[in-house]
């Protein structure tokens, strides 16, 4: 119970779907997750998995329709925001300031008809009461404080002028602005080059560790996870599989598909040259989905308790902050494994 | 920017040229001598071949041409065999006629395109989509000469509000004016609102799913701002270059619509001169059309770099 009212965002038994003309998409399926003050989370998964609409959910932005959350509970600061209407008042006030956004496409993630100083100005006057120059100030020193060289002149530039690792930048700046308490970052850096990515992630979580804010990454990079993460959840067809530190699932996956998911990732801390073995099979269809472990068909443990069984609910593992989604001990000496259902 | 300019300039002068030699051949092409049907089928053959040589028309035709073009930069026009009238003081007459539909016209579908294809757009799927969408493929699929002559009868012949023909300067008696124009403005304005609401639909939908759309949201802008700030702007500068290639409908559209209210604008001018064989009407007229039309487009394309920073910055 004291733990609780630590945390800066406490997601619980979150359900999205999206009702299309073929069926109910679930994308999020029954998400719970956390968030402290100072720490950097990191969901990962596969394309499609629901990150993202997760993500979204929490923001409520998703597109409805055909998208709705069903259900659950989106407490920050110790608040349901699911109470208030996704076009409400403090929703709004939520969004941009406590709670920052930035995406994965930087390039066409700003108005191009409009200059960063305007679209900077424009979010900072609708979280606080300043007048436009004051504004202008906030929004200077917030590019200075992203590392963009001459802030002053940058404002008046306008999204074309700027490279990618720039604008993603004058997004990071936004939230610098409105001093948020939690940036999201919606796979921040897959599209920019590799010596661009790493320098906006360093940068990223500079800012997050000076400012005491705290991060939510979403990422299909395990090395990124590896060296910023403090915890990961990994999520799997809109379910959380497992979760625990980073330490825990790196060196430890207890569940299938992480085992897998590590075992396809060419290199953790530099151990190039090991063999890649990517999971056989494919993500399911999550359109009508049935209450059962939808890693079944790719899983070399799927044993008849799987295959009779609902979905395994997220449940506490011996090692401390540790969750896993799975009726299997693969560690155990009598695991049942087929070896090559491949 | 001056260079665009420039460049833009030279590109509407060669255009010009080409359609002043296309009018040119054409009526230099069609049969029929323009002198022996001034002049009519009672007249003798001297008589003709008098005017013939009055009017050059005895010369060889790129003579003919040149003195049309070189008589242009002094300022005459020439004069219509059939009114005996120069061409330049007719032209002076017809224009403002056909513009004072024109341009209402064109002030009036863009408008309401807009604001249609707006509302439909951010209605999508709602009942006021599906009319807006309803009407605008009911109006685009419209023949104008057909809805003119159906208008006519039902508020001219019919219930007898509106006049059935005619027209009057605004200047001289603005009701009657306003009157007159009712049917022909709606007419002319039919397809063009039809084609800048669909434009305008399509665009807005297309950029409301744009990326920075979706960063406006995730940064607590209001809904309205969005709309109005960010989608509306986007959607605006094509549509600007939209309107531009209206231009061109609301002339044609004049041509017609003239005809059938009987609108001594520069349509039925020019109809009237084709049939008369009223070659230096036709040639002139249609090459001031045709001036008009191009230094709308240059106009046009400033405002589009003006409004789009991109283009305006790579003016310097
Ligand atoms: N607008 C939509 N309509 C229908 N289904 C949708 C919509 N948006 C997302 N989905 C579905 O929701 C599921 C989760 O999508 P999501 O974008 O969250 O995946 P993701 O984990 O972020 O993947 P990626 O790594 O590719 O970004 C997908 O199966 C997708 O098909
Ligand atoms: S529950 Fe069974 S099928 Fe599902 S991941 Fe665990 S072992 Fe595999
Ligand atoms: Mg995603």
């Amino acid at each position: 119970m004291n733990e609780k009212k630590d945390y800066l965002l406490e997601v619980k038994n979150l359900r999205t779907s999206f009702f299309t003309s073929n069926g109910e998409v679930k994308a999020v399926n029954n998400v719970s997750f956390h968030v402290n003050r100072g720490e950097v989370v990191a969901i990962v998964g596969e394309s499609g998995c629901g990150k993202s609409v997760t993500q979204m959910s929490i923001m409520q932005l998703v597109q409805s329709p055909p998208g709705k959350i069903l259900g659950g509970e989106v407490n920050f600061n110790g608040k349901n925001l699911l109470k208030y209407g996704p076009n409400s008042k403090e929703m709004r006030s939520i969004r941009g300031n406590k709670i920052a956004m930035i995406f994965q496409e930087p390039m066409t993630a700003l108005d191009p008809v409009m200059t960063i100083g305007a679209q900077l100005v424009e979010v900072i006057r609708t979280h606080r009461k300043v007048s436009k120059k004051e504004a202008l100030v906030i929004a200077e020193k917030a590019l200075d404080s992203v590392g963009i060289p001459d802030a002053k002149a940058r404002l008046s530039n306008y999204p074309f002028e700027m490279s990618g690792g720039m604008r993603q930048r004058a997004m990071i700046a936004t939230a610098v602005a409105c001093e948020s308490e939690l940036l999201i970052a919606d796979e921040p850096t897959t599209a920019l080059d590799v010596t661009t990515q790493a320098q906006v992630m360093e940068l990223l979580v500079d800012i997050v560790h000076k400012r005491n804010m705290s991060l939510i990454i979403v990422t299909h990079n395990l090395g990124v996870v590896n060296r910023y993460a403090d915890r990961i959840y990994v999520m799997y067809a809109g379910h959380v599989v497992e979760q625990g530190t980073t330490e825990q699932i790196l060196k430890h996956p207890n569940h299938p598909y992480t085992e897998g998911l590590l075992a396809s990732v060419p290199k953790l801390e530099e151990e190039v040259g090991e063999k890649l073995v990517p999971i056989p099979g494919t993500p399911p269809n999550l359109t009508d989905i049935p209450d059962i472990c939808p890693f079944i068909p790719r899983c070399r443990y799927a044993c008849d308790k799987c295959r009779n069984s609902v979905m395994p609910p997220l449940e506490r593992t011996g090692e401390s902050g540790r969750y896993l989604a799975c009726y299997v001990d693969i560690h155990a000496d009598d695991v049942n494994e087929v070896k090559d259902n491949g | 920017m001056g260079k665009f300019i420039l460049r833009r300039l030279g590109i509407s002068l060669i255009i010009v040229f080409l359609v002043s030699l296309f009018a040119f051949s054409l009526m230099h092409i069609l049969p029929g001598d323009p002198a022996r049907l001034a002049l009519g089928e009672e007249a003798s053959e001297e008589d003709v071949q008098a005017l013939r040589e009055e009017l050059n028309l005895d010369k060889p035709l790129p003579v003919q041409y040149w003195l049309w073009i070189k008589g242009l930069f002094t300022g005459d026009m020439g004069y219509s065999i059939i009114y005996n009238r120069s061409v330049k003081e007719m032209l002076t007459e017809k224009i403002p006629r056909t513009l004072s539909l024109g341009i209402p016209s064109l002030i009036i579908s863009s408008v309401l395109g807009i604001t249609f294809g707006v509302l439909s757009a951010i209605k999508r799927g709602k009942w006021i989509d599906q009319l807006i969408t309803f009407l605008a493929t009911l109006g685009a699929g419209t023949p104008v000469f057909w809805i003119g002559i159906i208008l006519m009868y039902f508020f001219g012949v019919k219930l007898r509000i509106l006049p059935i023909s005619g027209w009057t300067s605004p200047a001289v008696d603005f009701t009657k004016y306003v009157r007159q124009a009712l049917m022909p403005v709606f007419c002319l304005s039919l397809h063009l609102t039809a084609s800048i609401s669909r434009q305008t639909r399509a665009n807005m939908l297309d950029v409301v799913n744009q990326d920075y759309i979706r960063t406006c949201r995730a940064n607590g802008i209001n809904e309205r701002s969005v709309i109005f700030r960010h989608a509306l702007r986007n959607t605006l500068i094509p549509i600007i270059t939209i309107i531009a290639l209206q231009i061109r409908q609301v002339i044609g559209g004049s041509l017609m619509v003239e005809q059938v209210f009987n609108i001594p604008g520069i349509g039925l001018m020019v109809k009237q001169g084709i049939m008369g064989r009223d070659y230096l009407v036709v040639q002139s007229s249609v090459l001031i059309i045709s001036l008009v039309t191009t230094v709308c487009n240059v106009f046009v394309d400033i405002l589009y770099g003006l409004v789009n920073p991109q283009i305006r910055k790579s003016w310097g």
